[in-house]
């Protein structure tokens, strides 16, 4: 009763990395809250499952093995969170917040009536008071995410509803092992206790999964282009620039939404989180969205036109000048100094 | 098919220009336009190619909002839907995802007959995609959602084949009807408005906008139109109408609260800044090498 859980995305028999972030997440939250750290896995064939999550600290594994279960679809995995739940009644509820997290978590959060904020930037625990009501909330969970289009940023609480549920993009928190020889409890529960025949109502007729085809999450080193760009042949401009650097290329969400560049290379809070030790912004404003994707890279050189662009206050190194002008320069001189 | 189209009508957030944040920091709504959420013109787009390769199919508009939301309706007639409804009351004000499918849900009871809801992924005001699910879940409904595209329908079978996006590839599934559908950005854009059509609705309004058009004593303009035409007539519906519990509306019937909301200022940088000449920038990229940024 009152634990931190966190929902376990598989493909296959792999359990993803945004997972095993949240388990992090969720362990450290767990201590702060002095309760236990619990994980569900649904799908087909987990036996290996607990050696890949038990070295992040759970302290008890709940699997939902059957045929059916994977590829995933909503109301197998749907019934399986809302049964458990009721009995467990756990506080907090994390998952990614990825296709299957943004598909499951609201359903869930509806038939449980609980709260759940979508696409969180940081989870802290803290105290609320309600004014109105006069009444104390301690320990709540601060589900806090930019909104408005990345105008503000929110704090949210869930005062007084079980549980309380955030989704997390990927590569947003950080995936440590705790212990390899961590020991926690194993449930194999029953799955046609939770979820009843007429489940299964959507069935999976062909799928493709492509393994990705740039690696901008662990770039060491991001060019990133925005709006400021003016077209996809100005990105040509950025990739001349990456393949010199071996650096990869990013995109702002304008830029991605004017269709400068491919969706998948979308960095910040409704994309790709990354922590590269050079991030080169060309011509990128830097909305707070934009900034909580990359805010954490080790040295930031922004190429801007606009001298108050926003994302010049977090750059290291400002460069006034249009992006025609200054990258054509980067690419000559990092030619000529680096033989 | 029975066909509702869930819409929204959202301040434009990707067009947020110097005036948008006020003074003393809070947002100035007033200097948003207006628009119709953009995924939701996706969903429109695929309910309105269902109406053409399935005759006999209406497609209803669906939003909620104050009255000058009755926009969204026009623009659905405008593209060719048969109808919609306006769900406006100061009681839905405040409502996070779980208060506004609770009310939408209720208007689609009203609505009575359905065979497919669908509506955009997500709203670009809160980007949480999560009224779809939330709607499907109160009416006790499969979904599906990231469509890409609708590639069959089985009316006599009651099945419907999508094609739908997922982490790093795309799926093909069937479901059954009734079904609630969230249709991705990236899937067919919506067809522009019907100049026939245009003509047509133009003067359609709710009731609202009437009230404003006569608030100083003025006549309504063509009054005599909306008992001629009643297609004009834009209707409204309050929690009362569709039979809304009120502890489930707004934000009482909200879970989620907003305890703080930050504006946005970034701790400066003790940064250098360099011009674009080709002094600075060799420079820099010296620099960058001697202390192996880069290389």
């Amino acid at each position: 009763m009152n634990n931190v859980f966190v929902y376990l995305e598989i493909e296959g028999t792999t359990v993803a990395d945004v997972s095993l972030e949240l388990l992090t997440k969720g362990r450290k939250l767990a201590d702060r809250l002095g309760c236990r750290l619990e994980a569900i896995a649904a799908g087909h064939g987990l036996a290996d499952i607990e050696k890949q999550v038990m070295p992040y600290g759970v302290d008890r594994l709940h699997i939902f093995d059957a045929e059916g279960l994977f590829p995933y679809t909503s109301l197998p995995h749907s019934s399986i969170l809302i049964n458990l739940f009721k009995e467990e009644k756990p506080q907090i509820c994390l998952m990614g917040a990825t296709v299957i997290g943004r598909d499951l978590g609201p359903r869930v959060s509806s038939a449980l009536t609980s709260g759940l904020t979508a696409d969180c930037t940081a989870l802290e625990i803290g105290d609320h008071e309600d004014k109105k009501a006069g009444k104390v909330y301690e320990n709540l969970l601060y589900q806090i995410r930019p909104a408005f289009g990345g105008n503000i940023v929110a704090t949210i609480v869930n005062p007084e509803h079980r549980p309380q549920m955030a989704t997390v993009r990927e590569g947003v928190m950080k995936k440590e092992i705790l212990d390899e020889n961590y020991k926690g409890e194993v449930i194999n529960h029953d799955v046609a206790k939770y979820v009843h025949e007429t489940d299964y109502v959507v069935k999976v007729i062909d799928r493709h999964v492509e393994k990705a085809k740039h690696n901008l999450k662990g770039a060491s080193i991001v060019v990133a282009g925005g709006y400021g760009m003016g077209s996809r042949e100005g990105f040509d401009m950025l990739f001349e620039l990456a393949k010199e650097l071996h650096a990869e290329v990013g995109a702002s969400r304008a830029a991605v939404d004017a269709g400068f560049a491919d969706h998948d290379r979308q960095i910040g809070q409704t994309g790709v989180t990354v922590r590269p030790k050079l991030y080169i912004a060309c011509g990128i404003s830097g909305q707070i969205q934009h900034i909580a994707g990359m805010q954490e890279s080790s040295i930031i050189i922004s190429i801007n036109s606009d001298e108050n662009a926003p994302i010049n206050a977090i750059a290291d190194y400002v460069i006034n000048g249009t992006v025609e002008e200054v990258i054509p320069k980067m690419i000559k001189y990092y030619k000529s100094h680096s033989k | 098919m029975k066909i509702v189209v869930l819409a929204k009508q959202v301040p434009d957030t990707r067009n947020v220009g110097k005036d948008a944040m006020t003074a003393d920091g809070t947002i100035n709504r007033a200097a948003l336009p207006a628009i119709f959420n953009p995924e939701d013109l996706n969903a429109l787009e695929q309910a309105l190619r269902l109406k053409e390769t399935h005759p006999g199919s209406t497609v209803t508009m669906l939003t909620m909002g104050p009255g000058r939301a009755a926009e969204i309706i026009r623009e659905g007639l405008y593209r060719g839907a048969d109808g919609g409804y306006l769900l406006t009351d100061r009681a839905f004000a405040g409502a996070d995802t779980l208060a506004t499918s609770y009310a939408l849900a209720t208007a689609i009871r009203k609505i009575g007959e359905y065979d497919l809801i669908i509506g955009g992924r997500q709203a670009i005001d809160g980007d949480t995609a999560q009224v779809g699910p939330q709607v499907a879940e109160k009416l006790g409904l499969a979904q599906v959602t990231y469509a890409e595209e609708i590639l069959d329908v089985d009316e006599a079978g009651r099945k419907i084949t999508i094609k739908r996006h997922i982490d790093g590839g795309v799926e093909t599934v069937t479901a059954p009807l009734p079904l609630v559908i969230t249709v991705n950005g990236s899937a067919a854009p919506c067809r522009p408005r019907n100049a026939k059509l245009v003509q047509k609705y133009k003067r359609a309004l709710g009731a609202q906008e009437k009230a404003a058009a006569t608030k100083d004593g003025a006549e309504l303009p063509y009054s005599d139109l909306y008992a001629e035409r009643p297609y004009l007539n834009i209707t409204e519906w309050s929690a009362a109408d569709v039979d809304a519990d009120l502890a489930q509306c707004g934000l009482s019937g909200s879970p989620t609260k907003v305890k703080a909301i930050q504006n946005i200022s970034f701790q400066a940088k003790e940064s250098k800044t360099l011009t674009g000449s080709d002094k600075d920038v060799e420079e820099l990229i010296v620099e960058l090498l001697a202390n192996h940024t880069i290389g």
